[in-house]
């Protein structure tokens, strides 16, 4: 999961450093993710991972790092499964 | 009577290059629908990409001014309406308004521009002063 969320950084979320230089807890907001960035990284998501962010994860802190990207989309997975 | 302001920029190409790539489904999710008619281009078949960027620019700067923390804030709770007299207006919705009413803000203004590649945005509100 972690290599597929670098891989979409690395295409959408327009960061001005290489994704592979950034451990999974950075904060790809200091790291240059702008807001809109973070939306076509959350599409990204939507789309490689088949699924829908719900509003109530629709925060700052859910696409903040890796880290917090995986969990996200890991409570998603199981809510649906 | 003190103010919160927030402002935000936008690159024009980002939001055309979200509209390329994910249509509809980037439309929907950031957009009202009144204000992608407000962006429809004269033939109605197009989007407009500068007034797009300026919309998504003002809903940021509006969520900067609400400070919700990490509450959640979808884009379409806050929607730019244009006026019959040319200016916009700014009308919040679900989280959006509910973090408006906790912080006693009445009304939020708001101001759009764009211009060589870029779209920016600056939304005001006066804050009570018991709600400081």
């Amino acid at each position: 999961m972690s290599d597929e969320i670098r891989r979409i950084l690395a295409e959408h979320a327009r960061l001005p450093v290489p994704v592979d230089t950034l451990s999974d807890d950075a904060d790809l907001y200091q790291a240059g993710m702008t807001s809109h960035a973070s939306v076509t990284v959350m599409l990204a998501l939507e789309d490689a991972f088949d699924v829908e962010f719900p509003d109530h994860m629709l925060t700052r802190g859910v696409f903040e790092s890796i880290d917090s990207i995986s969990a996200a989309l890991r409570e998603i997975q199981a809510a649906v499964a | 009577m003190p103010l919160r302001v927030g402002i935000d920029l936008v690159r024009v190409e980002d939001v055309a290059r979200a509209v390329r790539e994910s249509g509809d489904r980037y439309l929907r999710r950031i957009y009202t629908e009144q204000e992608v008619a407000d962006c429809r281009t004269g033939d109605g078949a197009g989007v407009d990409e500068e007034r797009l960027a300026a919309r998504f620019a003002a809903k940021e700067a509006a969520i900067k001014v609400l400070r919700p923390d990490d509450q959640p804030v979808p884009w379409r709770d806050i929607e730019i309406r244009r006026m019959p007299g040319g200016w916009t207006a700014l009308e919040l919705d679900g989280r959006a308004a509910a973090l408006a009413r906790d912080a006693g803000l009445e009304e939020l203004a708001v101001s759009l521009t764009h211009e060589q590649g870029f779209a920016s945005a600056v939304v005001i509100a006066e804050v009570p002063t018991r709600c400081r």
